[in-house]
């Protein structure tokens, strides 16, 4: 038995359809990853989880214990880390800590180990004022209040957000090494490049789940071959490519163009050529291996 | 949970108003200010108005009034005018606060009983106009009287209206605004506080980790209370001693009656903030509703400026579901008039029933999860 088990989970704002039919299973010790787009409807499903909203239909339940009817046990057994920094600002480092310590019936010190390797980076600055720290320093301060009551399951809703890549780096290898404590993780993010660091992840859209499995599974999964295309003038080259033949879709990943593209009808060579026929001469074309953010869009396209 | 939680929240909630400079300013600075403005400077006393004089000076009928105006405590002649279309002028140039002409021949039509005497007010401000032009008019009784003894050589049957206010001799206005400013302070700071320091914890994210703690939502809800109430007894404690050392308002009655009022008063308005912030999505809109929907209605319908009796009954009846209005009535009796409990039974009544029925209903209605 899983550790969250959501079943059939629905949830509109009026006319706004936010969450529909989403069903997930979590392991224990498992760091799960719920990967989409801002407005997929992320925050409203850790909101049901974690008993902040009720659900308009479906279940679900937390270490079994049901997400409507027992939601006073399961407050005491789950730590939750919201979207936006949401410590008291005007309160020092270290108060923050205790106060949310003893919100939760513990003290600082008889939790220490299970923060300690967190808390020490921030121990320095423990009296200064939660809202004079930066991002990243003010991520780790929320982990220690989300985890200063050791909670069986572990809830953090967009935490590298607006944090520096050094420090989001970091906050991957600390998330493992809870997880190894024992800690089911449950972690929501924007970012595709973060989606391997789980050990398995469901990825959302538009309120529903569009694929779900481990990252290497997912990307498995993928039915098509792919190509990386790069050159100048990216764009006008965009919308050449996307009516070329033989190209089943073209997406923009920054640098460069991700196409998948049918062997049987066109290859590297014939795509080079169309693309000097239309005077793009600077192009280079490589295959290569599609990684979770290629399975989301051809997912999210379906 | 177990008092332990309950104390760190009630520490946590005060390191929050001791931290910001604004909140401290609105709770500890603005009730003394308050108190020594509407003391001192939104006074509705007479004091030394200007009276200007038109007529003839040379008259010894008209000497002896204008004598008997300028020797008067709350009167001053300023100047004399040739004529009475002068008085517009003077007025204008705010040279006076109000007039009085003496008609043709006054000496001598006086004993004719036909001298004619007009007393002008300057009417911008109606209060303060009707109380100079009734001190002008009790002088001229006055003179009118001493004339009838020196023409009759003695007393003939008349009667003479003496007028006094039991509890207020002097006709001071603090003994009308310490009660109300009580009221208006106490309401504010109950209020607005409370609902602001609520909804920013909705705005900042951080009631979602309240609610997400085991923590019982009635005990996040008291421990937010609580720093309020102490501010709040701070408050009325500040309030009396300045009223009655600087100001010099009586404290007539027992104080512990006094204080188990503000009390309830308190609570009343404690449960009002909580019902703001429940509506209120933005500091923003719970400022504003408490501006606009408790702060204006509680001047304008408890009797602080206007007295409630003299309004059309449905604004009347609006005056009485608010909770200050009924306070202030009990401060006005306990306070200056030295009633005891048998006397407010009724006004204390209607508050602490007010009082359950808001706390209830704010009681239930906080939410143990987000809308």
């Amino acid at each position: 038995m899983g550790v969250i088990e959501i079943n059939g989970v629905s949830k509109s704002y009026g006319q706004l359809k936010a969450l529909s039919d989403i069903s997930l299973e979590v392991g224990q010790g498992e760091i799960f990853g719920l990967i989409g787009p801002d407005g997929a409807g992320k925050t409203t499903l850790f909101r049901i989880m974690t008993t902040l909203m009720l659900p308009d239909a479906g279940s679900g339940s937390i270490c079994g214990l049901d997400i409507v009817r027992d939601y006073s046990r399961i407050r005491r057994i789950i730590g939750y880390m919201p979207g936006r920094f949401s410590l008291y600002q005007d309160l020092t480092v270290k108060e923050n800590l205790d106060y949310f310590a003893t919100l939760f019936g513990t003290t600082v010190s008889s939790s220490y180990g299970t923060i300690r390797e967190i808390y020490s980076q921030i121990e320095p600055f423990r009296d200064r004022r939660a809202g004079k720290l930066s991002g990243g320093m003010k991520q780790k301060l929320a982990l220690c209040c989300a985890l200063v009551h050791k909670p069986a399951v572990l809830f953090l809703d967009e935490p590298t957000t607006g944090v520096d890549a050094v420090s989001r780096k970091d906050f991957w290898t600390m998330l493992s090494r809870i997880r190894e404590s024992g800690v089911s993780v449950f972690v929501s993010t924007p970012y595709m490049d973060e989606a391997s660091m789980c050990d398995r992840l469901a990825m959302i859209r538009d309120g529903k789940i569009i694929g779900t499995g481990t990252p290497a599974g997912i990307v498995s999964g993928y039915p098509y071959r792919l190509l990386a295309v790069e050159g100048k003038r990216m764009y006008p080259m965009l919308k050449i490519l996307r009516v070329a033949e033989g190209v089943i879709s073209c997406f923009s990943f920054g640098n460069s163009h991700h196409l998948a593209y049918d062997p049987a009808k066109t290859g590297k060579e014939a795509l080079l050529k169309t693309m000097h026929a239309a005077g793009f001469d600077d192009c280079s074309v490589r295959e290569i291996v599609p990684g979770i953010e290629d399975c989301f869009m051809q997912l999210a396209g379906k | 949970m177990t008092m332990r939680e309950f104390w760190a929240s009630v520490r946590k909630e005060f390191l929050h108003i001791f931290r910001d400079r604004r909140t401290i300013l609105i709770v500890m600075i603005m009730p003394v200010i308050q108190i020594i403005l509407f003391g001192f400077a939104v006074s509705t006393e007479v004091n030394e108005a200007r009276v200007a004089v038109c007529g003839d000076m040379s008259d010894p009928q008209v000497a002896r009034i204008v004598d008997r105006i300028d020797s008067n405590r709350y009167l001053e002649v300023t100047g004399e005018l040739s004529a009475p279309e002068e008085i517009e002028g003077l007025f204008r140039r705010n040279g006076a606060d109000a007039a009085i002409c003496f008609g043709r021949n006054f000496g001598s039509r006086f004993h004719d009983g036909r001298a004619q005497v007009r007393i002008v007010g300057d009417g911008s401000d109606p209060n303060t106009a009707r109380m100079i032009t009734s001190y002008i008019a009790g002088v001229l009784q006055d003179v009118q009287q001493d004339a009838d003894i020196s023409i009759s050589g003695e007393k003939v049957p008349s009667m003479t209206p003496v007028v006094k206010f039991m509890y207020n001799p002097a006709m001071k206005s603090s003994y009308n605004f310490v009660p109300g400013v009580m009221g208006l302070i106490l309401m504010l700071i109950c209020s607005m506080m409370t609902a602001v320091s609520i909804v920013r914890e909705k705005e900042t994210g951080t009631l979602e980790l309240l609610l997400v703690s085991p923590v019982k939502p009635l005990w996040v809800i008291l421990s937010k209370l609580m720093p309020y109430l102490v501010l709040s007894v701070f408050n009325f404690t500040t309030i009396l001693l300045l009223s009655h050392y600087v100001m010099e308002v009586p404290v007539n009655g027992s104080i512990a009656l006094l204080s188990l009022v503000a009390v309830v008063f308190v609570v009343t308005s404690l449960a009002i903030g909580l019902l703001v912030s429940e509506i209120s999505s933005s500091q923003r809109t719970a400022m504003l509703i408490c501006g606009m929907g408790l702060t204006m209605p509680t001047m304008i319908f408890s009797g602080i400026i206007f007295p409630c009796e003299s309004m059309p009954a449905v604004l009347q009846w609006f005056s009485d579901i608010i909770p200050a209005k009924w306070f202030i009535i009990m401060v006005k009796k306990v306070m200056i008039q030295g009633d005891g409990f048998r006397s407010i039974i009724v006004e204390f009544g209607i508050l602490a029933g007010m009082a359950a029925v808001l706390l209830a209903v704010s009681i239930r209605n906080f939410r143990t999860r987000l809308q």
